[in-house]
């Protein structure tokens, strides 16, 4: 949480144990906020949750070792489509969650070894290409699986999966207080998804402050030189590919267990492109970046529909534009300036990848002698 | 003396050039050693072979009496070999610790499960490295600059940067590719007492270089590739008169163009 903390204006520098506390109280007391709202906007941010960590693992590719992938929500796929497999009617199998997530990010982190070992050797544009591919082919198997032998049950989805289940504690239940007071499920998902984030976070600065993350940015900023000092790429190519797509497996658990029903619409190329999106437009290579952006940009589109429908209204008379297609436009209109104006993200902040300012410090002091 | 390297009938082609013919040369253990030559003699292509970044099409390397492993670049550095680039290859990003510890990586375990949990030994460890990482900054004079993006280190640091990140591998011979390219007097003698301190600290160095008042002060044995062919093999003092050797630097002999 460090970087994040880090990353609060003004305070963050100054009281970082404080900026920590903020961060905590915002993300406790949100959807309490949101309600006043209307339920759906907490529904909202519970998506909102799982987008950031998407964009967290996606980072941990892309900011960390610097392999563009254009195909990661199949990842997702692949985790919402274990889930689904594993705890519907579909197939008639009611696995408990705590099964199922493993299994789920397992599936995932193979995937992302089956993407890893073809593109070893590729770059740049031409890895983006072939990610991007990738995470069409998934979609496309999604969409026909459903003959000769229905697996995925094509374009119709999987519908009814399970809710998820703690011990026997159903979260997609409202827990009943008093007679008119209730705790609503949607907060109950909220407050679950915010403590896999937090985890996420926690394990992917650790990841990023070590040796494995050091190879990562070794290799991202010179490949050459990296395999100079030693660095194994290709086991760290492949580390990054299936770390990364674990993140990708459990956020798509969560998502179909949330949802409650999956299907190929839902793992689209522009999915990917967006969750590609909010790491760059919070600022690539940094887990702050991440949060950040998968939050601004997770909520924008919706309180756009909740703001440019009842505008057109009153101004025009109708609606012009969808709030779909305003959407992009909007979307794309901010990358333009994004990169024109700030190319490094909202928060442009520079990754650390040695921690210890203690050590570094009485270093320092010692050589100062 | 023990020989630490000897190269056999090395040989490396590229399409229709014949990058390197027949080199074999052996370093002895606790030398600095020379290689010189014209542009495009087959230098940088003998040190590309030699650590693991090319694949020789013929002939093998004896380290440490062991054949070294070709085309596996790590397993290069694992046993022993590291080098700096003529054209300064750092991990732009990173600040000049971080650099010098991303260089301990083939000396260090700690996994993703280490990291994750976050456990005593990947501690210990990571304080190892640290510390390890910044004696070497000192031991090159840049410690003061080891919070410093390594993109905006000067010219000058960032050369003795790239040798702090080759020590942390811990070699046993350390390949410099011209580490003295496009320094002024006074940062060529101060890297010329750098090489010294690192021989007399146990460390054999190859080198290449075409500071010749650099090569001749330095190198106890010197060999000159031309055409991808070794032409000579001696003490500075001896190459320097030997007459291929001139005919080579000044374009006479039998490969005049």
């Amino acid at each position: 949480m460090n970087e994040l903390a880090a990353a609060v204006p003004w305070l963050g520098k100054r009281n970082p144990m404080a900026a920590r506390w903020l961060i905590l109280i915002i993300a406790i007391v949100a959807p309490f906020i949101a309600w006043q709202f209307g339920k759906s906007w907490v529904r909202i941010l519970d998506f909102a949750l799982l987008y950031m960590m998407l964009a967290l693992g996606l980072n941990l590719v892309v900011g960390f070792a610097g392999l563009l992938d254009l195909g990661y929500i199949a990842f997702y796929a692949v985790g919402a489509y274990t889930f689904a497999f594993l705890a519907s009617p579909h197939f008639d199998i009611h696995l408990p969650f705590w099964a199922i997530l493993p299994l789920g990010a397992g599936f995932a982190a193979l995937a992302g070894i089956m993407l890893g070992f073809p593109v070893l050797r590729l770059r740049g544009d031409y890895l983006a290409i072939v990610t991007l591919g990738f995470g069409e082919i998934v979609r496309i198997f999604m969409l026909n699986l459903n003959y000769p032998v229905n697996i995925t049950n094509g374009p119709q989805g999987i519908n009814m999966i399970d809710p998820i289940n703690l011990f026997g504690w159903d979260l997609s239940r409202n827990i009943q207080v008093t007679e008119n007071f209730s705790i609503n499920s949607l907060f109950l998902y909220y407050y679950f998804f915010l403590l896999a984030v937090t985890g996420s976070i926690i394990f992917i600065q650790r990841l990023q402050i070590s040796r494995v993350g050091r190879a990562w940015a070794a290799m991202r900023d010179d490949e050459l030189a990296a395999k100079a000092i030693g660095i194994n790429t290709r086991n760290m190519k492949l580390l990054a590919f299936s770390l990364g797509a674990t993140f990708g497996g459990v956020s798509g658990c969560l998502f179909g267990a949330f949802q409650g029903f999956v299907s190929p619409e839902s793992f689209s190329l522009m999915e990917s492109i967006a969750v590609l999106t909010m790491v760059v437009f919070g600022g690539m290579g940094n887990i702050a970046g991440a949060v950040v952006g998968a939050f601004v940009l997770a909520l924008l589109p919706e309180i756009l529909r909740d703001v440019a429908v009842p505008l057109q209204q009153t101004l025009f008379g109708h609606v012009l534009l969808d709030p779909e297609v305003l959407r992009m436009l909007l979307l794309s209109l901010a990358m333009i300036l994004m990169m024109l104006l700030r190319p490094a993200g909202m928060i442009p902040a520079r990754a650390r990848y040695c921690h210890d300012e203690h050590l570094i410090n009485k270093l320092k002091q010692e050589a100062a002698k | 003396m023990i020989t630490l390297l000897e190269a056999r009938n090395i040989g490396k082609r590229f399409g229709g050039l014949q990058a390197l013919s027949d080199v074999s040369l052996t370093i002895r253990k606790g030398e600095v050693y020379g290689l010189i030559g014209p542009n495009g003699a087959g230098k940088t292509t003998f040190f590309n072979v030699l650590t693991g970044a090319y694949t020789p099409d013929g002939g093998e390397f004896v380290f440490n009496g062991s054949l070294l492993p070709t085309g596996k670049p790590h397993k290069v550095v694992g046993r022993g070999i590291a080098r700096t680039f003529q054209n300064i290859r750092l991990f732009r990003e990173l600040t000049a610790l971080e650099n010098v510890m991303a260089g301990h990586h083939i000396r260090t375990k700690a996994g993703v499960w280490g990291v994750l949990t976050q456990n005593r030994f990947t501690r210990e460890e990571e304080r190892l490295t640290t510390e390890r990482a910044y004696e070497l900054l000192k031991y090159v004079g840049i410690e003061r600059f080891a919070d410093v993006v390594s993109k905006n280190l000067s010219y000058g640091d960032q050369r003795r940067l790239e040798i702090a990140r080759a020590l942390a591998t811990e070699p046993q011979l350390l390949a410099l590719d011209e580490p003295a390219a496009g320094m002024n007097a006074t940062e060529t003698g101060q890297l010329k007492l750098l090489i010294e301190q690192i021989r007399r600290d146990g460390i054999t160095v190859m080198l290449i270089e075409h500071d010749v008042k650099l090569v001749m002060g330095l190198c106890d044995r010197v060999a000159v590739l031309d055409f991808g062919k070794k032409i000579a093999e001696d003490v500075p003092a001896v190459v320097q008169k030997n007459e291929a050797v001139i005919a080579a630097y000044l374009g006479g002999g039998k490969h005049a163009h």
